[in-house]
């Protein structure tokens, strides 16, 4: 049965539900009190990882590694959780990991963590991550990373990945209008970014925990720092829309009467 | 001087898409802010040099085609060989194209290629005094960013919706032949329409209808009515051909396999971690919580709400109006009104 070196590019993002204020007080903005703000494993990488561990749970030899780039005190709290969530291998890299930096900056550090991986085989090669990050939401990153590793059949908004018998990869990604796309590609090195796939999120186990934070650690104590800027790129303005509506509250009416007014509104153009 | 690339692809049908002739105007829009510069249209597909007569009046200098059916299949190495060979044919400071899912799936990795940059869903451009900036939000939506950059090539990926589409007259256009390699380890199989069978999501919907979690939750009779609540929301689609959006929380009860409306998938969910659609009108029934629906909400021009929480975090100051009434009855007497 066919195996596979799977590498997972995902950093970590400000939890969702945490209010974002832009800092424009250096060429690379930033956010308000960015270091004290709760991270997450971005969410659509993470979906990436949980794919990979399947993935490889399903193919004996299969191996996962986890490349994550941004601040080593940050990595090191998000990687107590996503730890128990899959086995894999981390390779870390001390750097920013905000949205504002360029996605090329970003790439040329992942790509050059990649190549340093050692025992790793590019032509059975899996470069899975998310298809957006939650900061820059570029959908740039992996497919610049993927070039630099010399890597031309990619798919984006992943969400199944099937290998064929004959050891063909089909894919099924998102386009336009609610509907997928089916390629089939004949075999590694691929770059898949994913969308939501189709696993929920696994429950956490402590023992595949334990497993991993002793590579964990390491990894994190041997964190090379990673330059990722955004070198030529001028940023003009950063700034939240006011959002606050005067918002009407229709309440203690017949549900007839907030019915006739809805139909109203939904015909009049 | 700066020399313009607007690159689209063909449809199957021959035509350049509305996202293609976004991208026009967009382009015509730097164009003219840049005094000097000069406007290139590049086509690849199929039938790339017959459409190009389509664009004749757009104000290009030139028109550049690479062709043929290899082109024609949606996938990364041929639509890049096309993007690649066009850019280095036209000479390109900035390439314009919309964000299809081919161009998204594509033009970063030809960035890469040619030493230049990307920048993608980007929702406004502006060019005066020599210089150009773009709009785009970060953060999911959260925040909005004016750029420049020093970097060329400079690609600019134009979100579909956000220009007013370019239309002109067709006419005789001399078409330069470009070469492109046309070799992949990929083939395009097939189109896949969602698996529930019912069309649910509309992108050019006037209307976008998100349900929430509470339409699964136990109702004042203590139970779940899910089928109930399937019923009202289709019917409800169907009359009012409103495009169909759904809260994360009420998806993923799917996977973690609680009882969940059947015809919703991840595809439906808008959101942090779904899409961010643009409608004129939006209509939210039994959602709560915050940030991620501001995030799913963001291109929704007028809003209203349906549900049980005066003080809903996410109604309150996002919505013009809030309903504080029963989902169920409510949307029960406007599938009837809708007849």
């Amino acid at each position: 049965m066919q195996s596979f070196h799977i590498v997972v590019c995902g950093s970590i993002v400000p939890d969702p539900l945490q209010t974002l204020e832009p800092v424009v007080n250096s060429p690379v903005p930033s956010l308000k009190n960015e270091m004290m703000l709760p991270a997450v494993l971005d969410p659509w990488a993470a979906h990436a990882l949980y794919e990979a561990a399947n993935l490889a749970r399903q193919r004996p030899g299969s191996k996962v590694w986890l490349v994550s780039l941004g601040p080593k005190a940050k990595l090191q709290q998000v990687m107590m959780t996503v730890a128990q969530k899959a086995p894999f291998e981390l390779v870390a890299l001390d750097g920013p990991s905000g949205g504002f930096t360029d996605a090329s900056e970003t790439a040329a550090a992942l790509a050059e963590a990649i190549q340093g991986i050692a025992g790793l085989d590019r032509s059975r090669l899996l470069l899975f991550g998310g298809w957006e990050s939650a900061s820059r939401g570029a959908g740039a990153t992996m497919q610049m990373t993927g070039e630099r590793l010399g890597i031309t059949d990619q798919f984006q908004g992943v969400d199944e990945l099937e290998v064929t018998e004959s050891g063909a990869l089909r894919i099924l990604e998102r386009v336009e209008g609610g509907r997928h796309q089916l390629s089939e590609c004949e075999g590694p090195p691929v770059v898949l970014g994913w969308a939501t796939g189709n696993l929920p999120e696994p429950p956490n186990n402590p023992q595949v925990g334990m497993a991993n934070m002793r590579m964990v650690m390491p990894a994190l104590q041997r964190a090379k720092p990673a330059k990722a800027g955004a070198d030529g790129l001028t940023y003009r303005s950063v700034k939240v829309p006011s959002q606050r509506r005067e918002t009407r509250v229709v309440k203690d009416v017949p549900a007839e009467e907030i019915a006739r007014e809805l139909v109203a509104w939904i015909r009049n153009g | 001087m700066e020399t313009i690339l607007v690159l689209a692809h063909v449809e199957a049908d021959g035509t350049l898409g509305r996202p293609a002739r976004e991208a026009i105007a967009a382009a015509r829009a730097v164009r003219e802010g840049l005094a000097g510069s000069s406007l290139v249209v590049g086509l690849a597909g199929a039938g790339a040099g017959a459409a190009a007569p389509q664009t004749a009046s757009c104000g290009a200098a030139r028109w550049l085609a690479v062709e043929g059916p290899e082109f024609g299949e949606p996938r990364y190495a041929t639509d890049a060989a096309a993007a690649q060979a066009l850019a280095e044919a036209a000479s390109a400071g900035l390439v314009i194209a919309a964000s299809t899912s081919r161009w998204a799936r594509t033009l970063a990795g030809v960035a890469q290629r040619l030493g230049g940059r990307v920048d993608t869903h980007v929702t406004g451009v502006a060019a005066a005094q020599g210089k150009v900036a773009v709009s785009r939000w970060f953060y999911r939506q959260r925040m909005e960013a004016e750029i420049e950059r020093a970097q060329r090539p400079w690609f600019i990926l134009v979100d579909p919706g956000c220009f007013q589409p370019w239309a002109g007259e067709p006419g005789p256009v001399a078409v330069e032949r470009v070469a492109a390699s046309g070799s992949s380890r990929t083939r395009f199989v097939e189109y896949r329409e969602p698996v529930s069978g019912e069309q649910t999501i509309r992108p050019d919907a006037e209307l976008l209808f998100v349900a929430g979690a509470g339409w699964t939750k136990k109702q004042p009779d203590g139970k779940t009515h899910t089928e109930q609540a399937g019923a009202l929301i289709l019917d409800f689609l169907r009359k009012s051909r409103a495009s169909l959006g759904s809260s994360k929380s009420l998806v993923d009860l799917g996977s973690e396999g609680h009882a969940v409306l059947p015809f919703l998938t991840h595809m439906n969910q808008v959101g942090q971690t779904g899409s961010t659609p643009r409608h004129p009108k939006g209509l939210a029934t039994c959602c709560h919580g915050e940030e991620p629906h501001v995030v799913g909400w963001r291109f929704v021009n007028e809003r209203r709400a349906v549900n049980l929480d005066p003080n809903c975090g996410w109604a309150q100051g996002k919505a013009d109006v809030l309903y504080v009434a029963d989902a169920f009855t409510v949307m029960a007497k406007v599938d009837e009104l809708l007849g």
